[in-house]
């Protein structure tokens, strides 16, 4: 029989009786294709149910059960035991944000960001129903698809240091949000959109780190996102010192 | 209804420093490196001849308006790209107080040493 | 009443230091102390240039010393590496699109490297010629 185990170190933080976070390890049957979300839920199965985490997919696309392991943010069900073994892996709530409970981070904050870049197609003056749907070729679609690909993981938010620094920065996803809606051939928001990322907060919190787009599980790349955001913004600047409104 | 009431929105003045920054980056990146290796490494290692970099051929060049103008870009414009990283780097290491000093310091001590150089140049004239 | 009581992490002073991608971030923007050392050794020369051709002599004389040398071996380190990470980072803020499809990343930074190599030779080339 295969006995084979690997430790999972697991920070955990109870709101009603902790005053700081501390670390639980435990023990868990080691087999190549369990993933990291399999073992947490193995963990509550048969060692501790008091354990919390969240999860909903188990495939990558609902983005609930980011975490970071071994000080890494990523998808717990997207990363395997077998990356990690025989080591010992740790597991963190995601940084940057607060601790709800054990690896669950309150995500207010973040979904705030991301609903302060107006991300909805915004329809221009003359736009009425009348005149039919909207037409988009695939080029035209080609354009936004990548920053559209993002499953609100947070990953991100994690991964970058501005923001852990400074939580005004509207931060790496909600900017590549806000870039893909912009460059949606049927919106015409591109100027009130303007006004959000010439802020301070906006793409100029940004130092260009890049970690943000490394640990994107979707290849969202918002780094790549802000700086091409920073260009338009530069540009905007200039008409701006012309043309005063 | 007070949330449909629109945000005010207040405009970063970065794109200034950020567009000095890229020009400089870019300056740095590609000619910098070949610059230290020639004046830093090569002409005093004596690998060039210090006749290629004498006084009067430096002097002459200095003094014509283009070669000002190249002398003055070169040496400069990497100041605004290297003090804006100082600037948010201070911030990276967690150094929050006074950034509206810190922003006039920096950006204050490229200003000056790009019009020291400016001075100089014109005085060769 | 609500048991909630979120528990905030600060991000600590050292950060960088915790991860390599966060401490190469960070020797990246730290290559500039070393670029600003260098304008300033040249201001130096250039305010030696206008004051005359013995001044200058000396300037040149002084970075004869085995600790400008040094100075210069590293500072041309740190410049390499930024030239290094700036085009590695290039393609981020450049979109070309041409015929529907985007320019690929490696041909965007294959062209700066080129652009380095013959920026390169052509100022040894000047200097020497
Ligand atoms: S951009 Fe990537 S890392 Fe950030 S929230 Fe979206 S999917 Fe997650
Ligand atoms: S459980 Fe849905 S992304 Fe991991």
């Amino acid at each position: 029989m295969n006995k084979k185990t690997i430790v999972i170190d697991i920070l955990r933080y109870r709101p009603e009786m902790d005053e700081k976070p501390f670390t639980q390890s435990f023990e868990v049957p080691y087999i190549e294709d369990t993933s990291i979300l399999e073992a947490l839920q193995y963990i509550k199965d048969h060692l501790d149910s008091t354990i919390s985490f969240r999860w909903s997919c188990r495939m990558a696309i609902c983005g609930s059960c980011g975490l970071m392991i071994d000080n890494i943010p990523k998808l717990g069900c997207k990363a395997f035991l077998r990356d990690y073994y025989p080591n010992k892996i740790s597991l963190e709530p995601l940084a940057n944000f607060p601790i709800e409970r054990d690896l669950v981070v309150v995500m207010d904050d973040f979904m705030q960001k991301l609903e302060s870049v107006k991300p909805y197609l915004i329809p221009g003056d003359n736009a009425c129903m009348s005149s039919g749907e909207y037409q988009q070729t695939p080029l035209q679609m080609e354009k936004y698809k990548q920053f559209s690909m993002c499953i609100n993981c947070g990953l991100c938010y994690a991964a970058c240091p501005q923001y852990g620094l400074d939580n005004n920065f509207i931060g790496p996803a909600a900017l590549a949000l806000l870039a893909r809606y912009d460059r949606d051939s049927r919106d015409a928001g591109s100027a009130q959109r303007m006004k959000i990322l010439n802020q301070e907060e906006g793409v100029w919190g940004c130092t260009f780190v890049g970690y943000c787009s490394t640990v994107c599980p979707k290849k969202v790349d918002p780094a790549a996102a802000i700086q091409l955001l920073k260009v338009e913004s530069s540009k905007d600047y200039l008409i701006g010192l012309f043309k005063p409104d | 209804m007070n949330e449909l009431k629109e945000k005010t929105y207040k405009r970063s003045h970065e794109p200034v420093f950020w567009g000095l920054f890229g020009a400089g980056g870019m300056l740095c990146a590609f000619i910098t490196p070949v610059m230290i290796l020639i004046t830093g490494l090569l002409i005093p290692l004596g690998y060039i001849n210090r006749s290629h970099f004498d006084y009067n051929n430096l002097h002459a060049f200095a003094s014509t308006w283009y070669g000002a103008l190249i002398i003055l870009v070169l040496i400069a414009l990497p100041l605004w790209h290297t003090f804006h990283r100082i600037f948010h780097g201070l911030h990276d290491l967690g150094i929050k107080r006074g950034r509206d000093w810190q922003r006039v310091l920096c950006y204050g001590f490229a200003f000056t040493v790009s019009v020291f150089i400016a001075t100089l140049l014109f005085a060769m004239f | 009443m609500s048991k909630r009581k979120p528990y905030i992490r600060k991000l600590e002073t050292n950060w960088w230091l915790k991860t390599g991608f966060y401490t190469r971030y960070m020797l990246r923007e730290g290559s500039c102390i070393f670029i600003t050392l260098y304008s300033l050794i040249l201001t130096w020369g250039i305010f030696n240039l206008s004051q005359g051709e013995s001044s200058f002599n000396m300037w040149l004389d002084t970075l004869q010393n085995p600790f400008f040398i040094i100075l210069h071996l590293i500072v041309l380190i740190f410049a390499l590496y930024h030239s290094i990470t700036w085009f590695a980072l290039a393609p981020k803020a450049i979109a070309l699109w041409v015929k529907g499809t985007r320019i690929e990343d490696s041909v965007i930074i294959a062209t700066h490297y080129a652009a380095f190599a013959i920026v390169t030779v052509l100022c040894l080339l000047i200097i020497t010629l």
